[in-house]
């Protein structure tokens, strides 16, 4: 009857790929393995080399280096149009002089379905995306989130067994985003078809994904589930770019497999080390840390470091506190709701245990990347 | 990026400052900086214009004699036949030499373009007469290209005073026409689309002709009838270049009221002349308009 | 696009710029031509057609007619077309571009039937082989010209500055002088050059309103070719082309670094 499009998911095998425009590296040395039917997203700021990663699978783009396997077969050389790829694109690419309908039907025309077989295959696409009412409709009657649904029909219709999407929301206003973000996953649970989507926003990535590929500077920085980023990521670089982190910084002493931090004039114990001789920064999350009026009675091994607030936010769900450490640092601490509750101008102690840092090496391109 | 300047405007701003009656007398206020350019086209288009019609009509004698005659003559209707076939061939070979052309303009990279560009603005500062005595030089018995087709050995062609002579004439002159409004249509196209059609399976010539050629007809359309238009009123040109055997209708119109003196029956032709080219425009006008806008603005 | 396509195109578009060349290449040598005859190629090299250019009455008498009727039509044609393109960009949408119609039908009407319109009217007014005559019909044709250029121009013309120079105390007219005109003041240049083109380069209508008093250039040309075969038209077409080129680089190279700041 109206058995949803289905197909089995691709899987992509990536393997020392590199991508060089002259002397610029866009892409260097990158590994990166897919499974059948995985929504994996590629995240990173601009330039970081996502978008080129997917021209490449596209096949817009020419690999310099390295291999390329989709679905167990290798795919250089493969013009994009042999490689049966559905592609959403930001600018939504609808051809403006074809109906919604003739869009659709566009993929399968081209692969010699004609009559009702297509008919019915258009229906179900625009169905499936809520658009069946709107067939006769050029693109310039539609508004930015109903183009990018008849977009995401059109790459469907012919059941591709992968699906690349680039920054697909991007040019929609945030209601309609989070809306069509749950689209997205829905239709995705129903296909079983491979999704790859680029994005620059963290949290689309971690409202869509079963794993996300974080991109800085042409390469992958860590590869993992949205919990594995943001509890362990790997470098200073995650674990700024997914999710609120405060920063410390300070001269550092190693005992043992104990690593203490001196900020300002006070001291702040880590348990483990960094291998290799990299400087160690610490990375808290707002949520991992609780802020406590000075006297209060410590908790056995608890960090303690003593600011003033500088910023309450109030949230409804909680609240958030930006903490002016000693040595000027901005500590971000999210207070649940029910917690004490802090003017601007209060003393306060930021108070965390050592198993809710993380330890990094310091990366002084994580800084700047992000501004 | 571009204001419209009535629409992109909120009223409440457009008025800002003023009271609401001024802003109002200030639209009305614009139609009258029209009216000098309106007194101007009518004494010296609209008024000789009417004349021309009025002669046609009455001169030597009221009635439809000069129409009459216009149609009933076989050279006349001969040559009007044979204008609209020169603005047809002028129009079809423009076409086919524009199209390739305003596409690599839009294709190849800042240097060439320009290249591209001044290669057809050039002919534009190359004043128009002189441009057809050029044409008078290239393809006269002993022109350029008969010495070149005896230099190879090949047997002299007979150009100059010959249709093919005109419509190669002509086509130079009007080319430009036809390059740059496809090449206007052209830039607009949004490329991304292609590259849309070949990720759904288009071979990369047919993305070509699917995709990206429906897009141009607009430039495509505006360039043919500008050219057609310009070559139906064409005059110097083929007076220049053609012969007796390849006289064209302006030609028979300047014939009649200026040797022959015959008001009325040039009127006629001029009549003729003027109703096709407003019937040509009108036909045209609704396929020049971009139903579907190409480019697209940002969301 | 595989490169044999490529390679296709390439030599299409190389044949066409030929084309468009052609006329360019030939009359600027034919302009040095030794003999007075005007087959190709010309034989030895001789600056006597300049000479002849800048000598003869006939010549020079034109060309001066020419250049006072340009000039006075540049003037009176940007003028009346920059105003009508106020009045089509700010009239209401429907208005404007009925008017607007109306102001470019000079580009689209036969020139013959235009020419002998005119010269009817002209013959009835005392017109024929006058100054006032070239001026009103070309001024009436160099008016589309003014209108679309200062047209497109004042299209991208953000009105708000318009609102904002008003709001900080400047009248209609400082308003118009201090921020209006300065923006869109390449387009009112083009449009001015464009008029003094169309009426210097004008044939058709002033083919039938000269006279033997007051000859054009362009007229003066024709006859000359159907005339005899005098090279000096080559001589005066070389002279023109590099004219026109020079004022048009120039004007490219003062708008892109306009542009540019």
């Amino acid at each position: 009857m109206n058995a949803p499009l289905r197909s089995a998911g691709a899987a992509i095998e990536i393997r020392k790929a590199s991508k060089r425009y002259g002397a610029f590296v866009a892409l260097n040395d990158i590994d990166l393995s897919i499974r059948p039917g995985e929504f994996m997203t590629l995240l990173g700021p601009s330039g970081s080399g996502k978008t080129t990663t997917l021209n490449l699978i596209a096949g817009f783009t020419d690999i310099s280096s390295g291999t390329l396997e989709i679905g167990g077969k290798s795919v250089t050389g493969l013009p994009s149009h042999k490689r049966n790829i559905g592609v959403v694109f930001q600018h939504y690419a609808l051809f403006p002089h074809m109906t919604v309908g003739k869009n659709v039907a566009y993929p399968l025309t081209l692969r010699g379905i004609n009559g009702d077989d297509r008919e019915k295959r258009v229906k179900r696409a625009l169905d499936m995306v809520k658009m069946a009412d709107f067939a006769h409709r050029y693109p310039n009657e539609l508004s930015g989130g109903q183009q990018q649904r008849v977009a995401l029909a059109r790459a469907l219709v012919f059941d591709p067994p992968l699906l690349l999407m680039d920054e697909p929301l991007g040019a929609l206003d945030k209601k309609l985003r989070e809306w069509l973000q749950l689209e997205i996953k829905r239709i995705h649970r129903e296909l079983g078809t491979t999704f790859v989507y680029v994005t620059h926003d963290q949290e689309e990535a971690l409202v869509l994904s079963d794993r996300i590929a974080v991109f800085n500077g042409g390469r992958i920085e860590q590869i993992g589930t949205g919990r594995e980023l943001y509890d362990n990521p790997a470098t200073l670089f995650v674990g700024r770019f997914i999710g609120e982190s405060t920063v410390l910084r300070g001269a550092v002493e190693v005992s043992g497999d104990k690593t203490v931090m001196t900020i300002a004039d006070e001291k702040v114990v880590a348990h483990g080390r960094l291998a290799g001789g990299a400087r160690p920064v610490i990375l808290l999350r707002p949520e991992r840390v609780a802020l406590k009026r000075p006297g209060a009675e410590p908790v056995s091994g608890e960090n303690r470091l003593s600011g003033t607030v500088a910023e309450a936010i109030y949230l409804g769900s909680g609240s958030k506190y930006e903490v002016r450490l000693k040595d000027s640092t901005i500590a971000i601490v999210r207070s649940p709701l029910g917690a004490a509750d802090f003017a601007i101008g209060d003393a306060v102690d930021v108070a965390f245990m050592p198993a809710d840092l993380t330890l990094l090496p310091d990366d002084a391109s994580a800084d700047v990347t992000l501004t | 990026m571009t204001a419209t300047p009535d629409q992109g405007l909120p009223t409440g701003l457009a008025g800002a400052g003023q009271p609401a009656f001024l802003s109002r007398f200030r639209l009305r206020g614009a139609v009258w900086l029209a009216v000098p350019a309106v007194l101007v086209l009518l004494v010296a288009l609209a008024y000789p214009l009417a004349i021309v019609v009025l002669r046609s009509f009455t001169d030597p004698a009221p009635g439809l004699d000069n129409y009459v005659w216009f149609f009933q003559s076989a050279v006349n209707r001969a040559v009007l036949q044979r204008t609209f076939v020169v603005a047809a061939w002028v129009t079809v070979v423009s076409l086919i030499c524009a199209y390739p052309y305003a596409y690599a303009m839009t294709i190849v990279g800042k240097n060439l373009r320009l290249a591209l560009i001044l290669c057809v603005l050039v002919p534009f500062w190359l004043s128009g007469v002189v441009r057809t005595l050029a044409w008078v030089i290239l393809l006269q018995d002993s022109g350029v290209i008969n010495s070149f087709l005896r230099g190879v050995g090949l047997p002299p062609v007979k150009l100059i005073r010959t249709l093919p002579g005109v419509v190669i004439g002509m086509t130079q002159v009007l080319l430009p026409f036809m390059i740059l409004p496809i090449y206007t249509v052209m830039k607009g196209i949004d490329t991304r689309l292609l590259q849309a059609a070949r990720s759904l399976g288009a071979k990369p010539w047919r993305a070509f002709v699917q995709i990206y050629m429906p897009l141009s007809l607009p430039g495509v359309y505006a360039g043919c009838i500008i050219v057609f238009i310009l070559s139906l009123g064409f005059y110097i040109t083929p007076a220049l270049l053609g012969g007796p055997r390849s006289i064209l209708l302006s030609s028979l119109v300047q014939n009649q009221v200026l040797s022959l003196l015959n008001w009325g029956r040039g009127g006629a032709m001029g009549v003729v002349l003027l109703v096709a080219t407003f019937v040509l425009l009108a036909i045209a006008a609704p396929l020049m308009r971009q139903k579907h806008s190409a480019t697209r603005r940002e969301a | 696009m595989p490169s044999f396509s490529r390679i296709l195109l390439g030599l299409f578009c190389l044949l066409v710029a030929l084309l468009l060349l052609a006329p360019t290449l030939v009359v600027i040598p034919m302009s040095f031509n030794g003999n007075k005859s005007l087959a190709f190629p010309p034989v030895g090299f001789s600056w006597q057609w300049y000479d002849n250019f800048f000598t003869n009455p006939d010549w020079t008498t034109s060309f001066t007619n020419s250049l006072i009727i340009a000039l006075i039509v540049a003037v009176v044609a940007t003028v009346v077309g920059t105003l009508a393109a106020f009045g089509v960009t700010r009239a209401a949408a429907r208005t404007g571009g009925l008017l607007r119609a109306l102001l470019i039908t000079p580009m689209v009407v036969p020139g013959v039937v235009l020419a002998i319109g005119i010269y009817a009217v002209y013959l009835d007014t005392h017109l024929v082989g006058t100054v006032t005559g070239f001026v009103l019909a070309h001024t009436m044709l160099a008016i589309p010209f003014v209108l679309i250029a200062v047209q497109a121009n004042l299209e991208v013309f953000d009105r708000r500055l318009e609102t904002a120079a008003a709001s900080l105390g400047a009248g209609r007219l400082t308003v118009f002088r201090t921020v209006t005109l300065p923006l869109i003041l390449p387009g009112v240049l083009s449009g001015a050059l464009f008029a003094f083109i169309t009426s210097f380069d004008e044939i058709i209508v002033a083919l039938f309103i000269t006279s033997p008093y007051l000859k054009t250039l362009p007229v003066q040309i024709y006859t000359s070719i159907t005339r005899d075969a005098d090279p000096t038209v080559a001589a005066v077409g070389t002279l023109l082309f590099l004219a026109t080129s020079l004022i048009i680089i120039a004007g490219l190279l003062i708008g892109t670094r306009r542009g540019r700041t």
